[in-house]
């Protein structure tokens, strides 16, 4: 029970702070409408180019922006904890009694609702450009879209958190970025690529993540395609949540 | 889990930290032993760098110690950290509150990750805030406060929900004299009312002198002193007398004869005035006056002075008189 209370506290207290910037809030609702208008265009040519996969261009593209949102709607917000701890609201919260989990899940837990709340405007967009999917798939994606934001709030916090310099913290964020985003068919389906970045790109988890979510969207809910997806993208929680306990238990250290 | 000594609030035993910094290991604080009484209220004092912070680190369970053991409000700091920061309070030297943050909110959710209903909080929150001058912050961004309001808006998060036991990090740093006069109020208020126990550090020697029960004094990680004012004033330099004579040529014999007198260290001249120490100068005057008087000295005047905590600080620290004694 102390546990959910000490989250809830927190989770508010972020939130709170998040509404209190309405730039912020702005831009974060702006981003995912930008991509869909000044890029969904771009990709209706390119889906009459042989070898693009199944499902009309907004099924394919849609779910890739959906999984970029999970991922980097939420890999900034380490920055945010930079912040706090160097003004002593880490420490602060760490020498009351609350739960460690409930310190670092209560912010993930912002997080993954903004996240939510994105991907819902995304898919109404979408919506409003042509997309016509059954409810079951809005929910699946959103939920895939909650695992991934979850999973890389946590992630970002832990890295940040141990880091403690946005100089650091800044370059290590931009390094695994990269290669997550071209080499997982995010943007454009791998099935366009050449053999060989096929191959590179099955070595990246969140592809599989943006395949099983594709599947979803052509109406494959009950698919392997999509079991895989989801088990990575659970994974990736798992190993966020770990590493972000790790990482506030060790600010004691 | 009870204590070994029921009135100890805080008993720790060979306390120490070494920081891994990039190649040289610190030694911040090196096996220290502290006792603190339920109801006092202890000053800490040291220079910069002593191992203030550290310490009080160690002991609210934000850092783990390199070695020794400590209990803290009734519970092992080792075993039962939870149950430490259950029952302490902390001010961090350098606060804990958001810019973007507004005052009354960061009280409230500070309050209510120690299990504190938000109305209590918001209620005690307001009362705090009013006992140390901050009626009419609570809708203020804490970057839009002054530095001495914001020091004081984090002394009232760390009392908000009445700790037996509170840690206070140089509170006092960026007051102006009256709101440290009016937190000194407060924390006597609070011992004398709630019983609390206050551990403060502090830059100030009159804040110190005036506020704490007793004193500890850190320097290079070591405890190098601890005591009452009295008996930390007492058992350092002792008092300083300053005689002027009426004959300077009549120094050398003056400073021969008191040098004999019981206590007294070597007697400095300078032209007409002789300076010495003796353990206590109230009473060793009338001696010095009679034993000048009888060797037909005359004496132009005479100035007694009690040593401050200010000397006791520096001749226990400081490099100057260290410098001088040698
Ligand atoms: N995180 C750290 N890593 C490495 N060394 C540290 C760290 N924190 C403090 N130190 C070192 O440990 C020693 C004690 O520092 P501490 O902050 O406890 O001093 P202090 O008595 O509080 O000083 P001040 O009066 O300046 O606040 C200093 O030599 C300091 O440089
Ligand atoms: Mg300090």
């Amino acid at each position: 029970m102390r546990f959910l209370s000490d989250t809830y506290v927190v989770f508010l207290r972020a939130l709170r702070l998040s509404l209190t910037n309405p730039t912020w809030m702005f831009i974060s609702i702006m981003q995912p409408i930008l991509y869909l208008t000044l890029f969904g265009p771009l990709l209706l040519e390119v889906a009459k180019t042989p070898g693009f996969p199944a499902g009309d261009a907004w099924q394919v593209f849609v779910p890739g922006l959906l999984v970029q949102l999970g991922i980097f709607g939420t890999a900034f917000v380490g920055f945010g904890i930079i912040a706090e701890w160097r003004s002593g609201v880490i420490d602060r919260m760490l020498v009351t009694p609350a739960s460690r989990w409930a310190l670092i899940g209560g912010r993930v837990l912002h997080d993954t609702l903004l996240v939510i709340v994105q991907g819902l405007i995304l898919l109404g967009a979408a919506y409003v450009m042509g997309l016509r999917v059954p409810w079951s798939v809005v929910v699946v994606g959103l939920f895939v879209v909650g695992l991934l934001g979850a999973a890389f709030s946590a992630l970002s916090y832990a890295a940040a958190l141990s880091l403690k310099s946005e100089n650091a913290f800044a370059p290590l964020v931009n390094m695994f970025a990269l290669p997550i985003l071209l080499l997982s068919g995010i943007l454009l389906p791998m099935s366009l690529a050449p053999f060989w970045l096929r191959i590179v790109s099955d070595a990246n988890p969140i592809k599989h993540v943006v395949e099983g979510l594709r599947a979803v969207f052509r109406g494959e809910i009950a698919s392997p395609e999509t079991a895989i997806g989801v088990v990575v993208a659970l994974g990736f929680l798992l190993l966020g949540a770990w590493l972000g306990v790790r990482v506030f238990k060790a600010q004691t250290k | 889990m009870p204590t070994p000594s029921p009135d100890l609030i805080v008993r720790a035993r060979g306390l120490k930290r070494v920081y891994k910094s990039r190649k040289a290991l610190i030694e911040a604080v090196r096996g220290i032993d502290i006792d603190v009484r339920r109801g006092e209220i202890v000053g800490f004092l040291g220079p910069n760098g002593a191992g203030k912070t550290t310490t009080l680190k160690m002991l609210c369970t934000l850092l783990e110690p390199t070695g020794g053991e400590a209990q803290v409000a009734g519970c092992d700091l080792l075993t039962d950290p939870e149950g430490v920061r259950r029952r302490i309070g902390y001010v961090s030297q350098s606060g804990g509150t958001l810019g973007d943050a507004l005052a009354g909110n960061e009280v409230v959710d500070h309050a209510r990750l120690y299990g504190i209903p938000k109305r209590t909080a918001i209620e005690r929150g307001k009362a705090l805030l009013a006992a140390l001058d901050l009626e009419g912050i609570w809708d203020r961004k804490c970057n839009a406060l002054s530095g001495g309001q914001r020091r004081r808006l984090d002394i009232v998060m760390g009392l908000i929900h009445e700790p037996e036991l509170v840690f206070l990090d140089e509170p006092s740093t960026g007051l102006d004299p009256q709101s440290r006069a009016n937190l000194w109020d407060h924390i006597r208020k609070l011992r004398d009312d709630l019983g609390t126990t206050v551990f403060i550090t502090t830059h100030y020697m009159d804040e110190a002198d005036q506020l704490a029960d007793r004193i500890l004094i850190i320097d290079h990680g070591e405890i190098v002193a601890t005591g009452t004012q009295e008996e930390l004033k007492k058992r350092v330099s002792g008092d300083a007398v300053t005689l002027t004579l009426a004959d300077a040529e009549k120094a050398e014999v003056a400073a021969g004869l008191l040098g004999e007198l019981p206590g007294a260290d070597a007697p400095i001249i300078e032209d007409a005035v002789v300076h010495l120490h003796v353990p206590d100068g109230g009473a060793a005057l009338p001696a010095i006056l009679r034993l000048l008087d009888r060797n037909a000295i005359e004496i132009a005047g005479v100035a007694v002075k009690r040593p401050t905590l200010d000397d006791v600080f520096l001749t226990l620290t400081g490099r100057s008189l260290r410098d001088e004694a040698a």
